[in-house]
């Protein structure tokens, strides 16, 4: 392979790490989001225990991804999260609040004590969501890069319109995304409290997919480049919009299962199209000369290929765990005496 | 200044809060592996309800190191984005490797530990068991690895100039099995194994002193036991082969610990003291010679000084000499305190010997502060370097980031750390209060007939 080979390779396996992040993890911010719509206790114990055995590893995602992000393109990692220093933070505390929430809630019977951890739950996981949406936003839209690379923006620079909504959307996505998990891994009551709701889910997320997408091609055009130029690759952002049309028709027939793999799709689908339009800047700088590229950021070719043989061991691994534990948890949650 | 200062300062207050609860989940790793294995092997409901017991305080401790580590993982981005792009194509590797090897293979397993009881068959759950104590060994093992690499870098060239100087692996290896790597990482996982035995020998001790769930306490006791006497006896060998490896890789950090400053020989051993770092004296205890006899073999080989190096390369050397010494005498109290329990139990009194018991309940602290203690002798023995001899810690900060973020950041971090470490010991003393179940003494629960 060649050196540029690499690179690509890496872009794909990088994007694959947290594309893998937003479908486990999403639906686990999703439920968490929809938390509090839930009112009994039992119903919010069996969400909890929905997600219970799996969060854990689904987080681990966006930690190798983080890992990964070092290792091949240490120019990313270090001006995006030294750039958006008070948000990363935020992100941090928000995914502490939520592991805390999930291990404490069930560990006394109090009200005041489950319902403090029930909005820490519910609220980190709305604000989890809502910055990594942002600041994918920011990303694609184009961030001030000085000509070390360094971002000079500060705090309320990242919070301008086109960000702010791909963070609404990204919360409406995981929140139709959990919601039809939750519809797949209950039964009886909250199953068809859950059902009865996830047209809201799906048309919240529908108009924020809408506008989104009418909005990148108004305000980001260069994100509609490779498309334009490699008609073929239309095929993404059809199949995407056929893969989110079919939730509501699944469901509708209660095939819950194939509804939720169309859910996953659709979220892989908006992530691929986000890879296209920004190939192969991984971020886009306002002066498109400085953005990032999977060139520009890189580690040498050497270590490129020492971890791709590290990945080449592991991925395959930890695909046969991760496939395993599913596979052993599957079918209905119900409350023993080791759960949450 | 200030931003170093506040970076190094955050870096030190999360990194020892997340370092509380690995070594727990290594150490007790090590003990469920042992408790599960006996059950399997004798049938004895009395280890089911011991593994499920420590299973649970297992729990307990890997959730809040994971909450605290992945602080960790984004944390040289964050403040130390300079150190980051200089040294990603080296360090990242093996913070990568650590994702993909390890977190994995203890997260996924973990589910099956928790929550698999009823759902694989003994044998399956043992391996899960065996898993997740694998997982985090290997965790130690690439953190050690990146970590060992700051210490005394090997396998790379650095290439570039001015801000885009790097340092690039040549030899991958060579950067994993660099000098220090196998020292270091031995020495390290004895202490982890130290602090998960000294848990349950604390908890242990405290049910017998109190004449509950006897049966249990024993069972546990002793096999905390064993794997406290190995891991002790093992620290103090594995420590003395790191010292020896730091005075030959860093001898500027090995004199700081000793409070060496005229090069010359024989070197004396302080057993304690204080060092005038104004006046270069240490007033305290000396045994003549010791210190050139334990680097050398020879009483009268010559030790290198801190005045061989450029005031600007010294450590801060009465912190590194009181760190590395309170750490060498909790570790020797540790010793005294597993060979007594040795001696009773060979009398056949360790269970009625109550102040040893005591001992013990406290005890629980020592492998903890000396691990925390280690910690700090590495890492300030490794000043004003980052990366030992390639690049200073004043260099590595992240420039964008003002004094200002990271004072908010460790404001949040400090109420975020106290609220859990509060909930922590809470939840802990629960367990500990509601002791091991009666219901886990039933093999049917688990079934072991089907294995």
């Amino acid at each position: 392979m060649t050196v540029l080979d690499y690179n690509v390779l890496w872009y794909l396996v990088v994007g694959a790490l947290f594309a893998g992040y937003a479908v486990l993890d999403g639906f686990d911010l999703g439920v968490g989001a929809l938390h509090l719509f839930a009112r009994t206790d039992e119903h919010r114990r069996l969400m909890l225990n929905s997600i219970g055995p799996v969060w854990d590893g689904n987080e681990v995602w966006l930690v190798v991804g983080g890992g990964a992000l070092f290792a091949a393109f240490p120019n990313v990692y270090a001006t995006v999260f030294s750039g958006f220093y008070l948000a990363m933070m935020l992100l941090l505390c928000a995914l502490i609040f939520r592991a805390v929430a999930i291990e404490f809630r069930s560990k006394q019977p109090m009200r005041w004590w489950r319902q403090t951890w029930d909005v820490s739950f519910s609220v980190a996981s709305v604000v989890a969501s809502l910055l990594l949406g942002v600041a994918l936003g920011n990303l694609v839209y184009g961030i001030p890069l000085d000509a070390n690379g360094e971002y000079t923006g500060g705090l309320l620079g990242l919070l301008r319109p086109y960000p702010l909504l791909t963070g609404v959307t990204t919360v409406a996505l995981f929140m139709m995304h959990g919601a039809i998990y939750l519809v797949l891994r209950t039964e009886g009551e909250l199953h068809d409290v859950v059902r009865a709701r996830v047209n809201d889910a799906i048309i919240f997320f529908v108009i924020c997919y809408a506008t989104t997408t009418m909005a990148t091609l108004l305000y980001v055009p260069q994100m509609r480049v490779h498309i334009e130029q490699r008609p073929l690759l239309f095929v993404v952002p059809l199949a995407t919009m056929l893969a989110i049309a079919n939730i509501p028709r699944e469901m509708h027939r209660e095939r819950f299962g194939r509804a939720f793999l169309s859910s996953c799709f659709a979220v892989v689908g908006l992530w691929g199209l986000v890879g296209i339009g920004m190939f192969p800047a991984l971020v886009n700088a306002t002066d498109p000369s400085r953005s990032l590229t999977l060139v520009s950021s890189a580690s040498s070719e050497g270590t490129l290929r020492t971890m791709t043989i590290i990945a080449a061991i592991g991925i395959p691994l930890v695909a046969a765990y991760t496939v395993s534990i599913y596979w052993i948890f599957r079918g209905k949650v119900r409350l023993g005496s080791m759960s949450y | 200044m200030d931003v170093v200062f506040a970076s190094r300062l955050q870096f030190g207050l999360t990194i020892a809060f997340h370092y509380l609860f690995p070594p727990l989940s290594i150490g007790l790793g090590i003990v469920l592996v042992l408790m599960e294995g006996a059950f399997l092997r004798t049938g004895n409901p009395l280890y089911q309800q011991m593994t499920r017991f420590w299973v649970r305080v297992f729990g307990l401790t890997f959730a809040i190191g994971v909450a605290s580590g992945i602080v960790m993982e984004f944390q040289f981005g964050t403040n130390w984005a300079a150190y980051s792009r200089f040294v990603g194509d080296v360090f990242g590797s093996a913070l990568a490797a650590e994702g993909v090897f390890a977190f994995f293979l203890e997260s996924g397993f973990l589910a099956l530990l928790l929550f698999g009881w009823d759902r694989v068959g003994p044998r399956m759950h043992f391996f899960a068991t065996l898993m997740v104590c694998l997982g985090a060994h290997f965790s130690a093992v690439w953190i050690i690895v990146a970590n060992s690499w700051m210490q005394t870098p090997a396998g790379f060239h650095v290439v570039g100039e001015g801000l885009a100087r790097r340092a690039e692996t040549t030899d991958f290896w060579a950067v994993v099995l660099n000098p220090s790597t196998i020292d270091r990482l031995t020495h390290t996982l004895l202490g982890a194994w130290q602090a998960g035995a000294f848990l349950v020998l604390s908890v242990s001790a405290w049910y017998l002193l109190h004449g509950r769930h006897v049966a249990f306490a024993r069972g546990s006791f002793r096999i905390g036991l064993a794997v406290a006497t190995f891991a002790v006896l093992g620290s103090i060998v594995t420590g003395d082969a790191s010292a020896r490896g730091v005075a030959h890789n860093q001898p500027a950090k090995l004199a700081a610990m000793e409070g060496v400053f005229a090069t010359g020989a024989p070197a004396g051993l302080h057993l304690f003291g204080w060092v005038d770092e104004q006046a270069e004296t240490v007033a305290g205890p000396e045994i003549p010679g010791l210190l050139s006899f334990l680097v050398s073999g020879h009483t009268d080989a010559p030790i290198t000084g801190l005045r061989a190096f450029p005031e600007t390369d010294w450590p801060p050397v009465n912190r590194v000499f009181q760190a590395f010494h309170a750490m060498v005498a909790i570790g020797f109290a540790l010793l005294a305190l597993v060979l007594a329990a040795l001696v009773q139990l060979g009398r056949g009194k360790l269970f009625e010997t109550r102040w040893l018991l005591w001992l013990f309940v406290f005890a629980v602290l020592g492998p903890q502060l000396a691990n925390q203690l280690g910690w700090m002798t590495a890492e300030f023995g490794r000043q004003p370097w980052i990366v030992y001899g390639l690049m200073r810690t004043s260099d590595a900060v992240s420039p964008v980031v003002s004094g200002g973020d990271v004072w908010f950041s460790i404001g949040l971090f400090t109420v975020v750390y106290l609220m859990l470490f509060a909930m922590f010991l809470f939840l802990l003393d629960q367990k500990i209060r509601h002791g091991p179940l009666e219901e886990d003494l039933d093999v049917a629960v688990t079934g072991l007939a089907r294995a």
